[in-house]
């Protein structure tokens, strides 16, 4: 079950990546598979009631398995073949600039206070609400401290009283 | 004409994240681990992140949110992130003191 979430959520991390929104692909990544993930798959464990004994993958789940991952494989190649503007590499590859990555540095000005997407604004009302994203960053901040600091209290361990025979 | 190979718009984004919405409200309802539930929430909110990058991204449509979808999306991520902490360690919580991790068990609001 949660296996199955991490390979959704990574697939949505490489939906944001084709998007043009690299940074927040990878805070995806990060946050979610190697962080939230990371602490469901350790509270299935803890909570699970049934021990893990058998774990061997059956034959006819490797077969079936093998058959459907060929299948896709297969289906994937043609359609990355069949595409003739994709077969073709680019006629001007030589003058090129290797890498366009610019959404990092504009998300990071906007979350001190700066819009540099939208310097030149004309309309003077809506230049006016462009100031930045430091109010929401500051709330958010605090949130997390709060929550780190509430988790923390609420799944501490909590000593076991013995209420042996009364003396 | 081959349906891979057409151009992927934001329809394409937004059909994605319907797909992820409900299959995360079906979690959320059909789910009778509480860890089950939460996974469901977790991708109800991944439903709505691909919403806003969608709307967000230069290379879908001319006129678009810009940074705006971007960092709503961010703060998503992070909000989420925080809540899936706070409800696993009220989850635990009660497997410690219940010894079972079954919604339909938690119908008292004490303990």
């Amino acid at each position: 079950m949660a296996f199955y979430l991490v390979i959704s959520l990574g697939a949505t991390s490489g939906l944001f990546f084709l998007a043009g929104a690299e940074f927040v692909g990878a805070m995806q990544l990060m946050i979610y598979v190697g962080g939230t993930l990371v602490l469901l798959v350790f509270g299935v464990m803890l909570t699970a009631r049934e021990s893990f004994i058998t774990m061997q993958t059956k034959a006819g789940d490797w077969v079936l398995s093998a058959a459907l991952g060929a299948a896709l494989l297969g289906l994937l190649t043609y359609s990355a073949f069949n595409v003739r503007e994709w077969r073709t590499p680019r006629a001007d590859r030589n003058q090129l600039t290797a890498i366009d990555a610019q959404s990092t540095g504009q998300l990071g000005m906007a979350l001190a206070g700066v819009r540099v997407d939208a310097l030149e604004q004309p309309d003077p009302q809506v230049r006016a609400g462009l100031s930045g994203y430091v109010f929401p960053f500051v709330i958010v901040s605090m949130h997390l401290l709060v929550v780190l600091i509430g988790a923390g209290y609420l799944a501490r361990t909590k000593r076991r009283v013995r209420t042996g025979p009364a003396t | 004409m081959n349906p891979f190979a057409e151009q992927i718009t934001v329809s394409h984004y937004l059909a994605v994240g319907a797909v992820l919405f409900v299959t995360g409200a079906i979690c959320m309802a059909t789910k009778r681990n509480a860890l089950g539930v939460l996974m469901g929430i977790e991708l109800v909110l991944n439903g709505a992140n691909v919403n806003f990058i969608a709307f967000g991204s230069k290379y879908l449509r001319a006129d678009n949110l810009g940074l705006d979808g971007q960092l709503i999306a961010l703060f998503v991520i992070v909000l989420a992130a925080a809540e899936a902490a706070v409800a696993l360690a009220i989850a635990l919580n009660f497997y410690n003191n219940h010894t079972t991790i079954d919604v339909d068990q938690a119908d008292e609001l004490k303990g």
